[in-house]
């Protein structure tokens, strides 16, 4: 168990490397980083004079390490539109989007556990045609898209709802139903077929032959196997929603970290856009880390074997 | 009874060895009876035809301007008419042509997208499940990284940094995406590699070319052309999704996702500018993912049983 963990968090930290040399790279593949930071109509002079100040006219190794030194203790440098440093303006909007993707998870799970375990233990019924189509719609669904429309039915016409902000309560239902569909019909589906193959293993057999409750035989071994596809497929879920929230944080004026992305693309402030992408790639890291830490509690096959 | 058992278990046995000519006829015969996989291919067959025959059923041309009649509403709400069959947008551009012609962007982003990171992924990760050691261990590692990430805000910083062009595009997708084609390429062919019929094969003495090309290259077609399917439709998707963001194609262009971030701004006063090209995306996406399924199904004989 032990060494099992600390092989994974020797990995982590290797791709944390990995997204730090990404997340500097970046910015200079296009060859001359301070043209795609300042503005057009710079003269030469005040792009050259940027380009002193960021320190781009050193060597790269030089550039590379001082990025490195900073990034290990959270500096990534100021933001080019604010003035002020990025990591902190990162962290002020890290709240709003984990409140909406907690939402929109904790919607996506509480319709698509119980709607997946309905439709793995009665295939063919009407509750289960149902999650399926729910799950097919959640794949086809253009999000951008339905947030849209959803504005244009529930908050325009109806009124039920804001169209944007996060003033009230109300605020974050449709952002993150928007934003948890996805989720909810991969939960479905995952449930279902989890369900479908346990039902069908020796062992089930085995409690049934022997005499054991239906309703014993489905809490204690068949949801007991469904939670371990599910805690790894929540994690990454979670770790998707908190870098996929863009569209959703843009439409609602969600002032989480997506819209910040958003709005930081528009104005060519790249070291708040590597900050962002570096803050959420190590919170992925992090959550996968942690399913596997789960993983390896529940799965008793994982803690052994290997 | 002896005989009968005997045939069905060379019938099983054949069912492993299935050519992949063999698969899709049986595809053939399976999808008259999967009336969702029918729905899936027809939908994607009509969007196929609407790209290639996007200037013969075009009304109008895509780009042409015509301000007196703009923002017209679709034809059967009380002030539209059959010259708009779904309306215009603001500058009196004819939503139809405009959908019709954005089908090919969506198309040549998703078909190149896919061949680019088909092509990359299947090469990247049959050298990974070949090699095995510490080449499958370098590579695992980059590619685990590369799946690690935060796919959409990278393909979004990416997207912003190289600009506005179809290439662009092409390529962010292309190479973003090719990690999962490694990776099933990679499990694929490890499990293949150990299979009895390819160990049957390297003690007759067959060559590592004919094992590759004759053994394991039509095992890897099915989850390969199920993937790609899916892939394609993700990709459609992030283009509009980015072109929404005014970072896909150029602004000019006629593109779903550059429809959708012109149609935002006018959401309330004229809805359907953004409802139709929405509309397109989800029943391009929908057809994909239903015919996705079906392929699954057909072209994976291990999956076929877990279906009813």
């Amino acid at each position: 168990m032990q060494r099992y963990f600390l092989s994974k968090l020797g990995q982590s930290i290797l791709l944390l490397f990995g997204v730090l040399l990404l997340v500097f790279f970046m910015v200079r593949v296009t060859g001359d980083p301070a043209s795609l930071m300042i503005s057009r109509e710079a003269s030469p002079e005040a792009v050259e004079a940027f380009r002193e100040k960021m320190g781009f006219n050193d060597p790269i190794l030089t550039q590379f390490g001082r990025f490195l030194s900073g990034a290990v203790v959270g500096d990534f440098g100021n933001s080019l539109h604010f003035k002020s440093p990025a990591m902190q303006m990162v962290m002020e909007r890290v709240p709003a989007t984990v409140q909406l993707a907690g939402t929109a998870l904790l919607m996506a799970a509480v319709v698509g556990i119980p709607l997946g375990l309905i439709g793995g233990f009665n295939p063919g019924s009407a509750m289960d045609n149902l999650g399926r189509g729910l799950a097919l719609l959640g794949q086809s669904i253009p999000n951008f898209w339905l947030a849209l429309i959803l504005i244009l039915i529930f908050a325009v016409r109806l009124g039920w709802f804001p169209s944007f902000g996060r003033d009230e309560w109300k605020s974050v239902v449709m952002p993150a139903f928007v934003l948890g569909l996805p989720t909810m019909g991969q939960i479905v589906r995952l449930t279902r077929s989890t369900v479908l193959e346990i039902r069908g293993e020796d062992f089930i057999r085995t409690a049934h032959s022997k005499g054991l409750e239906p309703r014993t035989i489905y809490v204690k071994h068949v949801l007991r196997n469904v939670a371990i596809p599910l805690v790894s497929v929540i994690g990454v879920q979670f770790g998707y929603m908190l870098g996929g929230s863009i569209y959703i944080e843009t439409i609602f004026s969600w002032p989480g970290m997506g819209q910040l992305v958003e709005q930081s693309v528009g104005w060519r402030d790249f070291p708040l856009v590597q900050a962002v992408a570096f803050f959420v790639s190590l919170v992925v890291l992090l959550l996968n880390l942690l399913t596997d830490v789960a993983y390896a509690i529940i799965d008793p096959r994982i803690r052994y074997g290997k | 009874m002896a005989s009968e058992e005997r045939t069905q278990a060379a019938d099983s046995l054949l069912d492993v060895e299935r050519t992949f000519k063999d698969r899709l006829a049986y595809a053939g015969r399976f999808l008259w009876r999967d009336r969702s996989g029918i729905i899936g291919l027809i939908l994607f067959l009509v969007v196929v035809v609407a790209a290639v025959f996007a200037p013969q059923f075009s009304p109008y041309d895509p780009l042409e301007q015509n301000l007196r009649d703009n923002k017209m509403p679709p034809a059967w709400s009380a002030e539209g008419g059959w010259d708009h069959p779904l309306g215009t947008d603001n500058l009196g551009r004819d939503t139809l042509s405009r959908i019709l012609y954005g089908t090919r962007v969506s198309l040549t982003v998703g078909f190149f997208g896919v061949l680019i990171a088909g092509t990359l992924g299947v090469v990247i990760g049959a050298i990974a499940g070949y090699a095995g050691g510490r080449v499958d261990a370098v590579i695992m590692g980059f590619i685990n990284l590369v799946l690690s990430l935060p796919y959409l805000l990278f393909v979004v910083f990416i997207a912003s940094i190289l600009g506005r062009s179809l290439i662009n595009v092409i390529l962010i997708f292309g190479i973003t995406d090719s990690p999962i084609f490694a990776r099933v390429t990679r499990g694929e062919v490890l499990r293949i590699r150990e299979s009895g019929y390819v160990e049957s094969a390297i003690s007759v003495g067959a060559r590592w070319g004919r094992i590759l090309f004759d053994h394991i290259m039509p095992n890897l077609m099915g989850p390969l052309i199920t993937l790609a399917t899916f892939e394609m439709s993700r990709m459609i998707f992030y283009e509009a999704g980015l072109g929404f963001l005014g970072l896909s194609v150029p602004p000019t262009v006629p593109s779903w996702g550059n429809m959708l971030a012109n149609g935002r701004k006018y959401l309330t006063s004229s809805p359907w500018i953004a409802t139709f090209p929405g509309l397109a995306i989800m029943f391009t996406s929908l057809g994909m993912n239903l015919l996705g399924d079906w392929l699954r199904d057909v072209l994976d004989p291990r999956l076929r049983r877990s279906r009813k």
